[in-house]
Formats: C-alpha cells, sequence, structure tokens
C-alpha cells in the first residue's frame, strides 16, 4: 500500500513542528501519499490510561474508525501515539467484556470500528516495508562522516513493537547507515529519558537525561537522533540545567531522523525544521560541509 | 516513650486488594510473581521509588492496600515499559502501575500537591473537553492546580526558547466534532456505573 493516513498528535502541532515539516516531505519524497486524518483528537497518552481506562480507549477507538472509515492504515511518528493507538488495538481485539461494551459504545456514537486498522510507525515502514535498498536510491548527498547517536527511547520498541528488539534495537542504525551517516554504539539507546516526569521532577529528570547525553558525548557523537518527540524535547531542554548542576559540557544536537533523512534525499534544508533546533548545529554544518549556517 | 507498632496483623489487610487489582489492570500474571527482583533492576526510576516495582506487586499480593496506594511508586513509573518486557512471569507490570494510579485518583489518596497525578487528571479533562491538548494551558492548569507560582515562573526561560524556535502554540486546540466526542463519552461512562 502506498497510502497511509497521518495521525500527528499533538506534538507535531506544537513543541515538535520540525517533525512534521520533515516527515511529510520525506514520505512525498520516497513515493507514499500521507493524507491527515480528517478531525483527529488526542491519544491521551499516559495520562488519559492514569486516570479513566474505558475513557482512555474509548477516545483511541475514536481514532481508529475515523482511519477505518477510510480505509486506510494509520502512520503515527510520535511514540506515545504509536504505543497508545496499538495498546487500543490489541485492547479492542481481546474480546473481553469490558472490550465489547466500548466497541457498542462507539458505535452508538457514529464510531464503529471492527478492527482492521494496522498502526505503523514510519521508522517501521521505512526498513521493513519499503526497504532501505529503495531509500538508498533516494539519497542524492550521503551524510558522510556524521556520527549520530541513534536514540529509539521507549515507546516505540516496547512493548508492543512488531519490527525491532525491544532491548537492542537496530533498525535505525540500519537506516542511518543507509544515508551515510555512522552510527556510534550507543548503548543508552532504548533507556528511559523519563517521559513527562522530567518535566515535573526535576532532579530525576536531569539525571536520566544525562546519563543519556554523556554516553552520546563519550561515544564521539555529533547529534543524537530520535523518533519520538518527548524524547527530544526533553534532551533539549535540560541540557544547560545539566552542564551547569553536573559541570561537564554535554552540549550537543538533538535531530528527528527525518530530518537527516530529509538532507540526505538533498531536501532543501530550510524546509526540513532545523531552525527549531534549541542547540547550535553549527559543529554539525561545519562537518557536513555546509557553510556553517545555523540554519 | 512508646513504642511504635510497625507490625500489620493479618487482619488488617484487605483481601480483595489483589483480586480487585488483578481484574483492573487484566493482568492474572502477577500470581505467578516469583519476586526475582527484574522488574526494579530495569526500572530507571526505582531509585526515587518509595516502594521498588518488585515491593510493590509483593504488597499487592498480600493485601497491603493503604501502603500501596499512598505510595509515590505508581506516580514515578514513566511507562518505559523496560520491566514488563523483561519480566519473566510474563506480568505487565506497567498496567499494574496505571491500575494503582486509577484506584489512588478514585479513592481521593493521591498525592495532591504532586503535580504528576494532577497533571494527568488536568491533561484527561482538556482531552475529553475538546479532543484535544493544549501544552500551554495544560501547563498553566497545573501551577494554579498546586498552588506552585514560583514553578511557572522556572519555566519562563524554557517558554522563551520555545517561542524563539516557533514551537509554542498559545491557541485552544479543539476538535471540530465535539458532540459526537461527548455522546462516545457518556455512553461509556454510562456503561461503567
Amino acid at each position: 500500500m502506498n497510502e497511509y493516513i497521518y495521525y500527528p498528535g499533538c506534538s507535531a502541532k506544537s513543541n515538535a513542528k520540525h517533525y512534521e515539516e520533515s516527515i511529510l516531505p520525506v514520505f512525498k519524497e520516497i513515493g507514499i501519499k500521507l493524507n491527515e486524518m480528517e478531525d483527529w483528537n488526542c491519544c491521551g497518552a499516559t495520562a488519559s490510561l492514569s486516570v479513566d481506562k474505558t475513557k482512555a480507549f474509548a477516545i483511541n477507538g475514536r481514532i481508529l474508525s475515523i482511519a477505518e472509515k477510510a480505509g486506510k492504515d494509520i502512520v503515527a511518528p510520535c511514540a506515545a501515539c504509536y504505543l497508545t493507538l496499538k495498546k487500543s488495538n490489541q485492547f479492542f481485539m481481546s474480546k473481553t467484556e469490558e472490550a465489547k461494551k466500548i466497541l457498542k459504545d462507539l458505535e452508538s456514537a457514529g464510531c464503529e470500528y471492527k478492527g482492521t486498522v494496522k498502526v505503523n510507525h514510519p521508522l517501521g515502514l521505512f526498513t521493513d516495508e519499503i526497504g532501505l535498498e529503495e531509500i538508498k536510491k533516494k539519497v542524492k548527498r550521503k551524510l558522510t562522516g556524521l556520527r549520530v547517536a541513534c536514540y529509539y527511547g521507549c515507546q516505540v520498541v516496547r512493548p508492543y513493537t512488531d519490527f525491532d528488539d525491544p532491548d537492542y534495537p537496530v533498525r535505525l542504525d540500519n537506516l542511518m547507515k543507509a544515508i551515510g551517516a555512522e552510527p556510534v554504539d550507543y548503548s543508552a539507546k532504548t533507556r528511559c529519558c523519563g517521559g513527562s516526569l522530567t518535566a515535573n521532577i526535576e532532579e530525576a529528570g536531569l539525571m536520566l537525561n544525562y546519563i543519556l547525553l554523556k554516553e552520546a558525548k563519550r561515544k564521539g557523537a555529533d547529534a543524537i537522533v530520535t523518533i519520538c518527540p518527548l524524547c527530544l524535547f526533553n534532551l533539549e531542554i535540560t541540557q544547560d540545567k545539566i552542564v551547569k548542576k553536573y559541570k561537564n559540557d554535554v552540549k550537543i544536537p538533538i535531530l528527528f531522523f527525518s530530518q537527516l533523512m530529509g538532507l540526505a534525499f538533498d531536501i532543501p534544508k530550510e524546509d526540513l525544521g532545523f531552525s527549531r533546533s534549541m542547540i547550535s548545529l553549527k559543529p554539525m554544518w561545519e562537518k557536513l560541509g555546509n557553510g556553517g549556517t545555523n540554519e | 516513650m512508646e513504642i511504635q507498632e510497625k507490625i500489620k496483623y493479618e487482619e488488617e489487610l484487605d483481601k480483595n486488594f489483589f483480586d480487585e487489582i488483578k481484574e483492573k489492570s487484566g493482568c492474572d500474571e502477577i500470581s505467578q510473581c516469583i519476586q526475582c527482583g527484574t522488574c526494579s533492576g530495569s526500572c530507571p526510576m526505582a531509585v526515587y521509588m518509595d516502594y521498588s516495582p518488585r515491593k510493590i506487586i509483593a504488597m499487592i499480593k498480600s493485601g497491603f492496600k493503604d501502603e500501596v496506594l499512598k505510595s509515590f511508586t505508581p506516580w514515578l513509573c514513566a511507562s518505559c515499559y523496560s520491566c514488563q518486557v523483561r519480566c519473566p512471569s510474563n506480568i505487565k507490570i506497567t498496567d499494574v502501575m496505571y491500575a494503582l494510579k486509577r484506584k489512588a485518583i478514585k479513592e481521593k489518596i493521591y498525592p495532591s500537591r504532586f503535580s504528576i497525578p494532577v497533571m494527568d487528571k488536568e491533561m484527561h479533562k482538556i482531552l475529553t473537553n475538546n479532543g484535544r491538548s493544549s501544552e500551554v494551558w495544560l501547563m498553566l492548569n497545573l501551577f494554579l492546580k498546586t498552588r506552585n507560582p514560583l514553578g511557572l515562573i522556572k519555566m519562563a526561560p524554557l517558554g522563551l526558547s520555545l517561542m524563539k524556535t516557533g514551537r509554542m502554540s498559545l491557541k485552544k486546540e479543539s476538535i471540530k466534532n465535539k458532540k459526537q466526542l461527548r455522546k462516545l463519552l457518556k455512553a461509556v461512562k454510562e456503561g461503567t456505573k
């Protein structure tokens, strides 16, 4: 299938605009059509599940039903959306009394859901559906010499993923190799960034993110590449405080994998949201021989 | 000086608690816990918890209802699912933590000025009212509810960075078909009572 429904989620419309800005042109270049879901609602992420299970699954049922009506599978670039939608799908398919009841309620509200929608993450689509050979054909400018720490975080690889290992995944590393970058052996690749806790409990948040930044620096990475908006957010906003607290210069650019793919596909870098980085990208541009402008 | 009693007698334990959590989390496997501690060893937040995940499971099984529901542990779970994918007994530990959070909120015994349960509740409220979340409004509500104006001031540099990079939206987001959402949530609510 080369047409999917794009489920952006709330981050792609606010703090992670550059995820959307880069993933859409990358899909276009690969030749896959993405249509943004009509009148989508939020997935509730970890919050709704902590408050009200039935409502949490019901609002996800609405999302899945919109895709089913359109007859298309979902692409969800945000890790939390991806996990929550997959979790909901599994819940509905469990055929428990609880699940049957919510499916009935969905039907009564005009959101009937039969369970035919597959939820995909762009990473799995790129590496396993399209394949790295096809990706390589699109590369016009190899990112030679750029050392990247591939950071998968939690919720794409755990616990519902069907395309990679939950503890030591390799798909993103392989994808980065395919576009000419050099992935470092990043042992913290699936360690948690604290998720929504990082903004709330500073002490814990700084420690968790320090581990991630320090390990990337130690391995000589020029940038950390993420597949999750919240990972990127946490790794960016904690850097100044971490440098101050731990007296260790661990400043490093945090990028979406789609931004680097776009760069390798020779999509103008102005169109890939690089200007939204809170961290200076100057050393990275210099390394890539790009004039050293922080655009 | 009075000697503090630390012993809990069997009759003080809540014998139904275990079954209730099993049902609410949809996880019968809790019974199979072998207390190996893989969960606690995998947990990136365990060092900050009052009871480690392994202890929480043991306490659920024994019926230490009050201690478990008053604990910070469920609220410190970041939902990273490390414990869950590694558990040799296939216990869905993250789902157990969710069940504990919901029960603590329902029984109103969560730490009320601790920002995490408040944030979850506020976000859920915004979502169920409008269908979409709006970060700035969520943060504002959060600081009001936790009575923490200093926290808001501390957030100013972050707000500035987000504004500079065009990553802050002040718009109150909403879906078009709110009527449908309300109908759905009403139907769901009626069934669970």
